[in-house]
């Protein structure tokens, strides 16, 4: 027996239809998966108890609907297991798979109404009468023949139990769907009849152009085999249509090109069907020049190629697993690998609101602006001036008729192309100018940072994979992000919180030591260490770009100072005096010309040329940032205690004397008044007078551990071109994750050195000691050094893996860093006198601010990479965000 | 016999009695404390352990001491709100609560000395009626209002007020006082009188109390003071801030207190009056109300928030507008006159504070719990968390939006981001903004020269400012901007509130 196959798009919304009795379920389970198909019996068992219950049918069928909509809005295939033999249901059905832009397929299980009859008796379940059946075949066989109006795309119809057993599904990918084409491409703009150009295009993207015999280009091969991929509107306006229209379809029929139809091309079959349209914008040109084919039957060809040609490109495609997708007019993502009716509209003619401008030309809505899909779109229709990512989305015609460019762009190298036109072929209705750069805020949606339904969120991590971020976390960060924090357009890392290190039994005296942070890396394998001392003041993060007028528009001081929590140090004139001081030093450093390779034109007005550093750094003293916390909390803890216990001291020194029984409570009594002189010189040392308040930098320092980032080198023109970096920044970013910390510690000397060159000391050296976790006689000499430190009056050190902030440990992600406070500067946490109550605190439970360490560190890290990889700003805010959001975890705040 | 109490803090103050004709022997002060001169004595009281000790006990001369010996611990179980610096999150372990005379103290005091308050003293009943001369000593006293403050409250109950602010930090001078007072009163005074006036003004001086005010509280201020504060000269001050500016409660107690006395409240510019005044829409309209309340136009009888809210809603019913966005609704004051409107079909409260809309959404009476809104009432409202520097879809499509006093808590840099998700984003046909006119600051002496109304405005402008970032505005997206004044139009420095009343073009021409 022979198989007859059924052919079904692999996404589809399949149909059965069929009487009671003629094997469905049957069917559908041989050929399908368990959860591909949703039937009414079952939807009735799940509102009714009972799949026979007719009482519940309209129920059912709002299940099933909704069912089969979630799935198919998900992109899964699914099967509709009903009767489905009267035209209402059907119609239904339909209507949910355009809502989704899926094809609808019948599948028509037209059995006699014998096996129907004794399939139903053959099952106890089944008591309806003989009569069911035949009405049920009797609408089947008048539905026959309507199910394509109907908007069935395919129907296949199986006729016998023969054919029943004989059928074999095969699922076939959507024309769009081109996942395993990996190119290389050349993705090419509309090129509107400019021949002549697009020979230069080929040419200058090292194409070969074949010509024929009368001279005429007609194909062009790469000798590396990378194919052209055309985004439509290849003709009109322009002053070869035909010529172009020769040598694409070459390409394409030789498979050197992919093409996907612009509206052009639309129009133009169309008018070569003799339909009736409007004879203009450029069409009069093509069809004149199709006119001037002198030989009847070469025109007549011609026409009949070009027609079958323009016809048959399908309006989108999705490339390279899906990371590419080109379309006329571009696609949102709610589109790609989809098709309907209005798919192919918006491929064609773009996202438009009906309306037209005063040019007469159409309203376009910015599709581009909401993308936020991790596909690139490549498209063209709209012709603009300059080359512009927005979104991961790039517009690629420039115009060329109008006498602009004609663009193309390498993939996957995202490498733009350009040549320019010969002439002004045809006057734009619209004039071709750059418009004047609006300052535009929009780039940011509330759906990027919290989700309005109430729901929490994740971010993908490169580092530990999805990172939870709950609704109320979120909910919290939005007042701050959006009250406090400086503009996200600077705003491009926000530092992770640090996990404390626990006690050693050795110490009992201590609550943190470093053997136990070096104990805790040596469990995980990494044993290289690097002891850094913690400076006494507020972690900074600096961005300051190598002019003061660099970063425009987005910043006016060339960069931003800002703490963790996102907000801006300094007034702004005190800001510009910091960096001022920070690029000078940078500069006297060598940094620049260094990091970021040789300065390309002035900086001015941002764009190509711009550099910058991103520096993570301690700023000091933490009285600058933080004066009046010390005044109103610590200093007022002292100065109540001053005020009371030496009173306390003398009452209860004269009761005793009256033989009053005070014992133990006058002794509590001055150790009391030794802690409290104890807290009051921890604090003490985190303050010196600074002229912050007089917007003056005197007295302030600047201890910088760590190069972030940097803007990328010129010529650098691989990933950081990728999907439309933020418009604040440059395009894409250096990181400096896999290095050394001795080697960012030495950006930081230089740093140091060169400002106190200038006659500066604005910043500040920090110190360190390399340990070797495997050596007991180094992990002594860190836990002596750290004891100095700390003796001395320091806050104490971060411990970190020597080799970087990226590393990976036995066990996966290992802690960036573990901080050990010193004694006395715990007071000022725990309170003046919390070393009588050690032996509670010690029970304190670091995992889970260990564990949110790590996240935060994740996304931290994260945000750097998409950064580095020139991601939309979107998705370095979401990261950025997300630290803030975890943040508000209520984990204990003294750890 | 002393106990083992916390770890952490002390406080304490001392009572001294020295011999006269009313009470010749002074150890007798002993008898009148219910509390033996020669024993230390302790009890478990809130937060921690009173102990009273007699550092001296003579016939001239006997000190009782109360020491309060806290438990931090204990305290943070029990820690009430108070207001600390934002982001302190140590507020629970680094505070001066511990060494701080405060409601602790005076909780500690009415238990250890109720008899001595309630002026009983079985073994010497003539002692209570008999005015002493007394001395107290409370090192660490903390007023919000300084020494002054500590005066101020105290020589009008007949005491001698030594006070002394002691310094925040001796080493860092440039911080000044600190709010610990070191007093010494001395007077001649019933003891339980000196008691009860310590239990209500030590609270009252440091403004922050440990735990919630209820009810309770009332029946504890009219009995503590029931004698002496009718008559007090600052009684409203230690009334409002006894009872933590719960209005309502401070109605009461007015009332039940006018019982005690009879007597009548009629000063238009006390600081009840104020209080009943304030608007309390938001925490930041309290302040700010503050400041605005205690301008120079003296009879105002409609404070300017209402003025603000009425403006608004006639330009909003002007305008014909059924669905309104209040885009910074805060507690949601706005929004509640606008539900009394059935015209308003869609009210749309919207704040970027969760714990703001938490706020308005009780005010409003349409919280998770607390709901009581009629269906018809709340098939109206809406309460969403947004931010204006956001593009948020779900303000799209309405009549209005009004933003009233929110822009002056944006920093200049945003407020392009706010304009776009306002005026091109959600697009409304009528945007209505409030703000504060600069000029008219000097039109409040409280303020001081050159500060603005409220801690958080990032800018205030002057009538030209917004006028000119208005029409900038209405020209860029296509409005016609109106700017009314708001409050009484001073001649010279205009009104104190500026509104600004967009229309969008296309609207005005279709009105047209």
């Amino acid at each position: 027996m022979s198989e007859k196959v059924l052919e079904v798009p692999d996404l589809s919304l399949v149909v059965l239809v069929g009487a009671s009795g003629s094997g469905k379920s049957t069917f559908a389970a041989r050929h399908f998966g368990p959860f591909e198909v949703v039937s009414s019996d079952h939807c009735r068992g799940l509102v009714a108890d009972d799949v026979n219950d007719q009482a519940a049918t309209a129920d059912a069928f709002d299940v099933l609907h909704h069912i089969a909509g979630v799935r198919l809005r998900r992109g899964n295939l699914t099967v509709v297991d009903a009767t489905n033999v009267q035209s209402e249901p059907r119609r239904q059905l339909v209507a949910l798979a355009r809502e989704h832009d899926v094809l609808p397929v019948a599948i028509v299980l037209d059995l006699p109404e014998r096996v129907c009859l004794e399939r139903n008796a053959a099952r106890p379940d089944r008591d309806f009468g003989a009569h069911v059946v035949k009405r049920h075949r009797d609408a089947l066989r008048r539905s026959l023949k309507s199910l394509r109006r109907e908007g069935f795309r395919t129907v296949h119809v199986l006729s016998s139990v023969e054919d029943v057993e004989a059928a074999r599904i095969v699922r076939a990918p959507l024309r769009s769907d081109k996942r395993d084409d990996h190119g290389p491409f050349d993705v090419i703009g509309d090129i509107h009849g400019c021949r002549s150009e697009l020979e230069t295009l080929l040419e200058t993207l090292g194409y070969a152009i074949t010509l024929d015999e009368h001279g005429r280009p007609v194909d062009a091969v790469h000798p590396e085999g990378r194919r052209a991929v055309f985004l439509g509107d290849l003709v009109d306006r322009g002053p070869d249509t035909p010529g172009v229209l020769r040598l694409v379809m070459g390409m394409v029929e030789a498979g050197h090109a992919l093409a996907v139809p612009g509206n052009h091309e639309a129009k133009l079959v169309r008018a070569l069907d003799g339909r009736d349209v409007s004879v203009t914008h450029g069409l009069e040109t093509t069809l004149a020049q199709i006119e001037a084919i002198e030989d009847d039957d070469e025109r007549r060809a011609f026409r009949e190629r070009v027609r079958s040609f323009a016809d048959g490109l399908v309006s989108h495609l999705v490339l390279d697993d899906g990371k590419l997708v080109v379309a006329h007019a571009g696609l949102k993502e709610a589109y790609h690998n989809r098709a309907s009716g209005r798919v192919r509209s918006f491929a064609l003619y773009g996202d438009t609101t009906g309306e037209s401008d005063e040019f007469g030309l159409p309203v376009r809505l910015d599709w581009a602006r909401d993308y936020r899909g991790r596909a690139t779109v490549l498209y063209g229709h709209v012709p603009t001036p300059e080359l512009e990512w927005v979104n991961n989305t790039l517009c690629l015609d420039t115009g060329v008729v109008f006498g602009g460019a004609l663009s193309a762009l390498r993939w996957p190298e995202r490498e733009p192309v350009q040549v320019p036109a010969e002439a002004v072929h045809y006057e734009p209705v619209k004039p071709l100018v750059a418009e004047t750069p609006v300052r535009d805020d929009d780039d940011l949606a509330l759906t990027d940072v919290v989700s309005t339904d109430g729901a929490g969120r994740g971010v993908e991590t490169r580092l530990a994979g999805r990172v939870a971020v709950a609704a109320e976390q979120a909910a919290g960060a939005l007042e701050v992000m959006s009250r406090f924090a400086v503009d996200p357009h600077l705003l491009w890392y926000l530092p992770p919180t640090m996990a404390p290190a626990g006690g050693w039994a050795e110490a009992p005296e201590l609550l943190e030591h470093p053997q136990a942070a070096f104990e805790a890396y040596r469990k995980v394998g990494v044993t290289d260490l690097l002891c850094e001392e913690k400076h006494m003041g507020s972690r900074a993060v600096v961005l300051v770009a190598r002019s003061r007028n660099g970063l425009a528009p987005w910043s006016s001081t060339g960069g931003v100072v800002h703490t963790r929590t996102g907000r801006s140090f300094f007034s702004e004139e005190l800001t510009v005096a910091f960096l001022d001081r920070v690029r000078a030093a940078a500069e006297g450093a060598g940094l620049w010309d260094e990091l970021c390779g040789p300065a390309v034109g002035d900086g001015a007005g941002g764009g190509a040329g711009e550099q910058w550093l991103l520096l993570d750094a301690e700023l000091l003293p933490w009285s600058a940032k933080a004066e009046e916390l010390l005044r109103t909390q610590y200093a007022a803890v002292g100065a109540a205690a001053r005020a009371a216990l030496p009173a306390a001291v003398v009452v209860l020194e004269q009761s005793a004397a009256r033989g009053l029984d005070v014992g133990a409570l006058l002794e509590r009594t001055r150790e009391r008044e030794t802690d409290a002189a104890a807290f009051t010189e921890a604090y003490r040392r985190y303050v010196w007078p600074t002229g912050v308040g007089e917007g003056r930098l005197d007295g302030v320092q600047l201890a910088p551990f760590q190069l972030l980032a940097a803007s990328p080198l010129p010529g650098d023109h691989g990933p950081p071109q990728a999907g439309g970096a933020p418009k604040s920044a440059t395009s894409g970013a250096q990181t400096f994750g896999d290095r050394d910390h001795s080697w960012h510690l030495s950006v930081a000397d230089r740093l140091v050195e060169a400002d106190a060159e200038l006659g500066g000391s604005l910043f500040r050296t920090t110190r360190r000691f390399r340990v070797d976790a495997a050596d007991a006689a180094s992990c002594e000499a860190g836990t002596a050094w750290w004891t100095e430190l700390t003796g001395a009056g320091g806050e104490g050190m971060v411990v970190k893996p020597f080799a970087g902030a990226a590393l990976r440990g036995q066990k996966g992600l290992v802690q960036p860093g573990m901080k050990v406070r010193g004694a006395e500067y715990l007071r000022l946490i725990y309170g003046p006198g919390y070393v009588r109550d050690l032996e509670r605190l010690k029970q304190r439970q670091l995992g889970r601010k260990r564990s949110l360490a790590l996240r935060e560190h994740a996304l931290g890290m994260e945000s750097l990479a998409r950064l580095a990889e020139g991601e939309p700003l979107w998705r370095v805010h979401e990261a950025v965000f997300a630290v803030l959001a975890l943040e508000s975890e209520p984990v204990d705040p003294r750890l | 016999m002393i106990t083992a109490g916390g770890e952490d803090g002390v406080v304490l103050l001392t009572i001294t009695a020295t011999a006269s004709p009313a009470m010749p022997v002074a150890r007798d002060l002993g008898f009148l404390l219910h509390k033996h001169p020669d024993r230390a004595q302790s009890s478990e009281v809130f937060g921690g352990t009173a102990h009273v000790l007699w550092p001296e006990a003579g016939d001239e001369r006997a000190t009782a001491v109360l020491l309060l010996d806290v438990d931090t611990a204990a305290l943070q179980r029990s820690r009430g709100r108070r207001e600390t610096p934002e982001g302190f999150a140590l507020a629970d372990h680094v505070n001066d609560r511990p060494y701080a005379a405060s409601s602790l103290l005076a909780v500690a005091l009415g238990k250890v000395f109720r008899t001595a308050l309630a002026g009983r003293c079985d073994a010497r009943p003539e002692l209570p009626a008999q005015p002493l001369p007394l001395e107290v000593h409370v090192p660490s006293l903390v007023s919000r209002g300084g020494a002054a403050l500590v005066r101020q409250l105290f020589e009008p109950l007949g005491w001698d007020v030594d006070a002394a602010a002691q310094p925040l930090d001796p080493q860092v001078p440039e911080w000044g006082e600190s709010l610990v007072v070191d007093v010494h009163l001395r007077g001649t005074l019933r003891l339980a009188d000196a008691l009860s006036q310590l239990y209500v003004l030590l609270p009252v001086l440091d403004d922050a109390k440990h735990y919630w005010v209820s009810t309770d509280e009332v029946d504890k201020l009219v009995r503590a003071g029931g004698d002496w504060l009718p008559a007090h000269p600052d009684r409203e001050l230690v009334m409002t801030r006894y009872l933590r500016h719960q209005r309502s409660l401070v109605r009461d107690a007015v009332a039940r207190l006018d019982d005690v006395e009879g007597l009548p409240l009629d000063d238009p510019s006390s600081t009840i009056k104020e209080a009943l005044h304030t608007d309390p829409c938001t925490t930041s309209l309290i302040v700010e109300g503050g400041v605005e309340g205690v301008g120079a136009n003296e009879e105002k009888a409609t404070p300017l928030a209402v003025l603000r809210r009425e403006a608004v809603l006639a330009v909003l019913r002007e305008a014909g507008a059924t669905s309104v966005v209040d885009l910074g609704c805060g507690e949601g004051a706005l929004v509640r006159e606008l539900l009394r409107d059935p015209r308003f079909t869609r009210v749309v409260g919207a704040d970027v504070s969760a714990r703001e809309l938490e706020k308005a959404a009780r005010r409003i009476g349409a919280g998770s719990t607390t709901g009581n809104l009629p269906d018809s009432v709340a098939a109206r409202l809406e309460l969403l968390q947004t931010s204006a520097t956001y593009r948020d879809d779900r303000l799209a499509g309405v009549d209005a939006v009004t933003l009233v006093e929110v822009v002056e808590h944006l920093d200049p840099p945003r407020l392009p981001a706010l304009e776009r998700s306002v005026f091109a984003h959600a697009r409304p046909r009528t945007v209505v903004v409030t703000t504060p006119n600069a000029e008219h600051n000097v039109r409040y002496p409280a303020l001081a020269a050159g500060a603005f109304r409220h801690p958080d405005h990032r800018f205030e402008w002057t009538r030209a400012e917004f006028a000119a970032w208005a029409s900038d505005v209405a020209e860029r997206r296509g409005y016609v901007v109106v700017i009314k004044p708001v409050g009484q139009d001073d001649d010279e420095v205009g009104p104190p509130t500026q509104m600004a009343v967009f229309t969008r073009r296309d609207a005005k021409e279709e009105a047209a």
